[in-house]
Order: C-alpha cells, then sequence, then structure tokens
C-alpha cells in the first residue's frame, strides 16, 4: 500500500473540515465504546483474562520459532502447505504462483489486513487475475478505490448515500438500475450479487487471527460469514498471516476469543469463529481441496527482543482506535497506512521507516486510554515516547521541534536558571494577557492560536506557589 | 538461505539464542499435549438443566430461536409448523448425517428433503451440531463426510439439531469433547463456532441481518 503518513498534518486538516466523515466518527466513538464498556463489564473475570491473554502471546514471543515449526508440522500432517515468507515481495509472488497453478481467474478475499499490507488487489489486477472483497465494508471500499479507514470497520467513514451511489454505478451490470436507498436492501444487493461470485471463485483468500500450533488450525472471526464462503467454496483456500498469530493451543485460542470480540464490538463472541485444518477430508463432499498457508515475516522478527516486541502482541481488536480522541478527530486515512490509530502510530514506523511515519508517534496527547482498553495491554503511549525519542536521536524530527527540545533541555538542566526564567515568562504572559487572562496571538504559535485562545498563567509559577505555601504552614 | 531458514535464525538471533535445547523443547511441547485450561468463566460452571437455560438466553439474545423437544421423532412436524409460520419454502437441504437425515420425514410428505452439501439455491438448511456452548450462545459444528459445513452458510435459513447431551458450559469443556471422540490429533476440517444468523454494521453502524451467511437461525434442543 502507498505511503501517505508523510501527508499526516495535510490529511489532518481535510479530515477535520468533512462534515460527513465527522459524523461517521461520532458514531464510532459512542458506539463501540459504549459497547466494550457493557461487554466487559457483564464478565466479572474480564481483567484476569487480559492479563492471561498478555501472558499466552508474551509466551509465544519467547518461544516463536517452536511454535511456528510445530503449527508447519501439523499443517503439513493434515495435507497442508506452509510457505515461509520473509518479505512482502516473496509473499505476493507465492500467492501468484499458487494462483497460477490453480489456474484463477477470479478470487473471493475474507477480510485480511496482511492483504492491505501487500496492496494484494492490484498487485493480482496486474496480473490478470480478478480480487473479489467479500467483507461488506472491504467491498464497498473496493468499489470506491479506498483503503480501509479502520480495522474491523474498513467502510466506517462511508454514509449511507455513498453506498447508494456506488452500488447504482457498479451494480447496473447486474440488472441493478434502480437507485437503492434502504441500508437493509443494500445489503441485500451485495449479499445477491457476491453470492455468485464465491461458488464461481478459483481460489478463496482469507487472513487468519489465530494459528493453533497444536492442531495446524487457521482461525477467522467475522460476523458475516462471508469468510467461511470464501473458504469453502474455491478449489483452493490460501490463508494469508503473519509469525506472530500463533497460539499454542485450543484452550489458549478460547482465552484470547474471550477478550477478543469484547475488546472489539461489544459482543461476547462474534458470530462465526471458524478453524480451518488442511484440506477436504477423504471422504468430505465439501470443503477446499489445496489448503495453504502463506506465513509472513514483513519486518516482524526483527522487533523480536526490542521494546517492539510488545506490540507483537497486538490481536487487531481496533480498541485502542476506537477510544483514542486522535482518531475521533482525524479518522483513519489520515494515518496514511495499513493500520490507523494508536497501533498504527505505534507500529508503522517501524513498517515503512521512521522518516516517513514521523508525524504518527506526534498524533497523541498521551491521554492513555489505548493502553487502558487493549485486550492485551500493550504499553502503546511507552512505544509513541520510545519513536519521539528516536527521531530525536536520530535528527529526523523537524527542526523547530528539535530545537524547542534542546531549549527546554538547556534550562531543565538548570534549575535555577529555568525558575527564573519561567518567573518572568509567567509574568510577561499574564500581563500580556491584560485582564481577560487569555492570549489571542502567540509568536511562534499560531497553529493553536488561530483555533482557540491560550489561557494566560496567573503570574506566578507553580514552584513561587508552592513556596509561599510552605512558609505560611511553616 | 531460505526465507524458513532466514526467519527462524533472526527470531533466534534477536533473543540471543540458538535452537532451544531439548529440554527447553520437551517443556513446550508438554505444554501444548496437557491442553491446561487458563481462567474459565465462572458462568459456564453450572448444572446441566442450568447449562440449557444460558445456552437459550444467550442464544435469544442473539436473535435466534430456540425451541425445545423429547424426542428427536417429533423434529420433522416442528420443522414444517416453523417454516409454516415464517413463510418459508418447504424444500429443504439436509445434511446426510442420520441424526437429520434418518429423522422420520415421511410423517410430512409436504416437506421436500434434498440430502447432500449447501448449494446455491438453497433456502433452508437443516444440520446437527457436534456441541453447544452454554457460556456464549454458541453452536459447534464440525466437519464430515455426513456433515459438510457449507450447509450452515449457503441456505438463508439455518435450522440446527442440538442434543442436549452434548451441551457445555465452556469452550474448553467442547475441545475435550471433540478430542475424546477422534484423539488429539485428527482436528476436523472445518469447525465452525456460531453464535447467531449472519449480520453486518458495515453501512452507518446499523445492525442488520443476514450479510452472507443466514438471515435466521432456529436451534431445535432434544432431550
Ligand atoms: S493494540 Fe491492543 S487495542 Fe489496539 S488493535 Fe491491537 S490489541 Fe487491539
Amino acid at each position: 500500500m502507498q505511503v501517505t503518513s508523510r501527508q499526516f498534518k495535510e490529511n489532518s486538516h481535510k479530515a477535520l473540515q468533512d462534515e460527513e466523515l465527522r459524523a461517521a466518527l461520532n458514531r464510532v466513538k459512542q458506539g463501540f465504546t459504549t459497547k466494550r464498556r457493557e461487554a466487559a463489564d457483564a464478565l466479572p473475570e474480564f481483567e484476569q483474562l487480559r492479563d492471561q491473554a498478555r501472558d499466552i502471546k508474551n509466551h509465544v514471543l519467547e518461544n516463536l520459532d517452536y511454535y511456528l515449526e510445530y503449527f508447519e508440522s501439523r499443517v503439513k500432517d493434515q495435507g497442508g502447505h506452509v510457505h515461509w515468507c520473509s518479505t512482502h515481495k516473496d509473499a505476493k509472488d507465492a500467492i501468484l504462483k499458487i494462483c497460477k497453478d490453480a489456474g484463477a481467474k477470479t478470487v473471493t478475499k475474507g477480510k485480511s489486513m496482511i492483504t492491505e499490507e501487500l496492496a494484494l488487489n492490484k498487485f493480482l489486477e496486474a496480473q490478470g487475475i480478478e480480487p473479489i472483497e467479500t467483507d461488506l465494508g472491504e467491498y464497498i471500499i473496493q468499489l470506491a478505490d479506498e483503503p480501509p479507514s479502520h480495522i474491523i470497520g474498513p467502510a466506517v467513514h462511508k454514509t449511507r448515500e455513498q453506498v447508494t451511489e456506488l452500488f447504482h454505478e457498479h451494480h447496473q451490470k447486474y440488472g441493478y438500475t434502480e437507485r437503492e436507498e434502504d441500508a437493509e436492501k443494500l445489503v441485500g444487493e451485495a449479499r445477491a450479487v457476491l453470492r455468485h461470485k464465491y461458488v464461481t471463485a478459483d481460489v478463496g483468500i482469507t487472513g487468519a487471527n489465530f494459528l493453533v500450533a497444536e492442531t495446524g488450525s487457521t482461525v477467522i472471526v467475522t460476523n458475516e460469514g462471508n469468510g467461511d464462503l470464501t473458504q469453502s467454496l474455491p478449489k483452493t483456500h490460501i490463508v494469508v498471516a503473519s509469525l506472530e498469530k500463533v497460539i499454542p493451543t485450543l484452550e489458549d485460542v478460547s482465552t484470547v476469543m474471550r477478550v477478543l470480540a469484547r475488546s472489539a464490538t461489544g459482543q461476547e463472541m462474534s458470530v462465526y469463529t471458524t478453524f480451518s485444518t488442511g484440506p477436504r477430508r477423504k471422504d468430505d463432499i465439501d470443503g477446499p481441496e489445496n489448503f495453504h498457508v502463506i506465513l509472513l515475516d514483513g519486518g516482524r522478527s526483527e522487533m523480536i527482543g526490542t521494546e517492539l516486541q510488545e506490540l507483537l502482541r497486538c490481536i487487531r481488536c481496533g480498541a485502542c482506535m476506537n477510544h483514542c480522541p486522535v482518531y475521533h478527530a482525524v479518522g483513519g486515512h489520515s494515518y496514511g497506512w495499513v493500520y490507523p490509530g494508536p497501533i498504527g502510530a505505534a507500529l508503522n514506523p517501524q513498517m515503512v521507516g521512521l522518516e516517513e511515519a514521523l508525524h504518527l508517534p506526534n498524533a497523541s496527547s498521551f491521554c492513555g486510554r489505548c493502553e487502558e482498553v487493549c485486550p492485551v495491554r500493550i504499553p502503546l503511549p511507552k512505544i509513541l515516547r520510545h519513536w519521539r525519542e528516536k527521531a530525536f536521536e536520530q535528527q529526523i524530527a523537524p527542526k523547530p521541534d528539535r530545537w524547542g527540545i534542546e531549549l527546554w533541555g538547556f534550562f531543565a538542566k538548570r534549575p535555577g536558571l529555568y525558575r527564573q526564567v519561567t518567573k518572568i515568562a509567567a509574568k510577561m504572559l499574564s500581563l500580556m494577557a491584560g485582564k481577560e487572562g487569555r492570549l489571542k496571538k502567540l509568536p511562534f504559535n499560531n497553529g493553536w492560536t488561530r483555533v482557540r485562545d491560550l489561557p494566560a498563567p496567573q503570574g506566578e509559577t507553580f514552584m513561587q506557589q508552592w513556596q509561599k505555601k510552605q512558609k505560611r504552614e511553616g | 538461505m531460505d526465507s524458513r531458514e532466514k526467519i527462524l535464525s533472526r527470531i533466534r538471533s534477536q533473543k540471543g539464542r540458538d535452537v532451544l535445547s531439548k529440554s527447553e523443547q520437551d517443556i513446550l511441547a508438554r505444554r501444548i499435549q496437557a491442553h491446561k485450561r487458563n481462567l474459565v468463566p465462572k458462568r459456564s460452571q453450572i448444572p446441566p438443566e442450568d447449562q440449557i437455560a444460558l445456552f437459550t438466553e444467550k442464544m435469544t439474545e442473539l436473535l435466534t430461536t430456540v425451541e425445545r423437544v423429547e424426542s428427536s421423532s417429533q423434529i420433522p412436524e416442528r420443522i414444517k409448523a416453523y417454516l409454516a409460520a415464517k413463510n418459508l419454502p418447504s424444500r429443504i437441504k439436509v445434511s446426510p448425517s442420520p441424526l437429520v437425515a434418518n429423522l422420520p420425514w415421511e410423517e410430512v410428505p409436504t416437506l421436500e428433503i434434498v440430502t447432500g452439501a449447501g448449494a446455491e439455491e438453497d433456502e433452508v438448511g437443516l444440520s446437527p451440531a457436534f456441541s453447544a456452548i452454554a457460556e456464549s450462545g454458541t453452536l459447534m459444528m464440525v466437519s464430515g463426510p455426513d456433515t459438510p459445513s457449507t450447509v450452515n452458510f449457503l441456505p438463508e435459513n439455518h435450522i440446527v439439531v442440538v442434543d442436549v447431551k452434548t451441551m457445555c458450559g465452556s469452550y474448553e469443556e467442547a475441545w475435550d469433547l471433540l478430542r475424546s471422540g477422534r484423539g488429539t490429533d485428527d482436528m476436523p476440517r472445518t469447525v465452525n463456532l456460531i453464535s447467531g444468523p449472519s449480520r453486518t454494521a458495515d453501512i452507518e453502524q446499523r445492525l442488520i441481518m443476514g450479510a452472507h451467511g443466514p438471515k435466521s437461525l432456529h436451534v431445535i434442543l432434544v432431550g
């Protein structure tokens, strides 16, 4: 996927002016957060389960090589294939080869963030293979030729009216000549159009929420059932998954399942959780004849053993973005690469390079809500701070930021001087603000004062007030 | 070096170690084979009749209809009544499993019974659950020669038969039940955990039923 994270500021400005996006993001804020709260409250063991989910993931990451090999041997035992892919290019080549061997003309796809990383649709199209997204949200944005704006609700930014127009434009060839306004009927229309595609596709591609080492199973979680039709009807099923998805046992998966849907949509369980193991068995009358797992590294193994390892616990539930005030304000597209919100701000610099994604770690007020709700307790703010430090050290942070920090650092190391200067500055600002106590303009800082006033200091610094208080109280 | 070696050796070098020693590997293998349970929510640990009640309550919350019969011989009549009440067609795609295919269908001659895998034109599907899980109102469907998984997804209306003796409190109990029947090395091609009918909220977060899988789900508890 093309990276546009460098334009984070421009993207955000645009997003802030977009009325339809504002309405959509408000729905995210209201809907997802309330439902998660209710689901968490309804399960007394929820917090303990989060601890256990974190510990299971940590245990896997400590022994990742072992569990991957175990998983591989179990897939092979059941007649499936595992393709280890070090880079995104390796993964695309492997998928293409399987599609070509299957003589594929059309490929149905379940929702998969990894295939977004690969920009797989564009790649397959260029090779003359038609990819068809089947998750309704993914289908909508495929028609709109846009990337997803949320990891579990890829089309959360789209309004019903926009969907009406997209379907009207693209479904006429199937005989739907009327503009459909009703959301329920729109879903019915997509259902009817896609139904036939499932049956005629040559290859079905899905992602994986988990890989189970014990059984060699791949697991997908959906509400629509699209992933199941995608994988059970075509002759070949390809699962595209990244390394860190492996989990030791069905018991461990059960624990992580209990926190996944609750954190994501506030459901106790998503409607469909499907365990797929190898190709169809000898006497089976349905199911794919070929089963392939693409195991993608794509920069992940480098994170093992570093301060970024904790990011590999992520189960892609979306809770961090659902609870992020910055995401609520600027939406998913502003982040400029596959993963938006706090997890994107923490992960994208590693995946696309810090220089490209420089703005993302700064897109945080460090309110800490992401860490509070993350089912596997990833310390997202800490990782954002790590990137900020890196950017400063490597001198790739913008000059004004660096000068600012250096200047602050100079004074911070000299407490006496710091106190004198802040005393003067506080006094000055308070004088400048006059009776109103607010500053309408501030040199070098009109980004702030253009949209709001800066409340001025009241005249004395904290230290002065503290000393006075101490004296008073003797 | 191929990708496999590259990935594995990178993981090891990042950890500052070699391949795990034999004894370390044994510990991990034992961890897998022990199937040790993590914390299992209390709500699942209740007597069988309470499990059935909890399952029914959860399923109903998930917009699934549930009824209970004493004996499986009553199922054909009940299905006939269900289809008539919902104004659904009388042709049913039935999993070849004897649990549902061998019911006294001759007693309801107006129903057309077709056994086999799911197909595009199917409007009503009937299949047996392997187990049901009370804690979240979840069906466990297992694929096999006479239980094709497509019957669970292609028909617009899905009817599932659950023998109450297979009711479990938690997922963990259901995994053990699955293992006890076929050994630990033989995972079926597909295990579907199903909690309600298909739904989507992809258009303006409005809940709409029947996105790709069944629009309606009806569970018949037997026993
Ligand atoms: S970082 Fe945590 S909250 Fe965010 S998507 Fe990943 S698991 Fe969910």
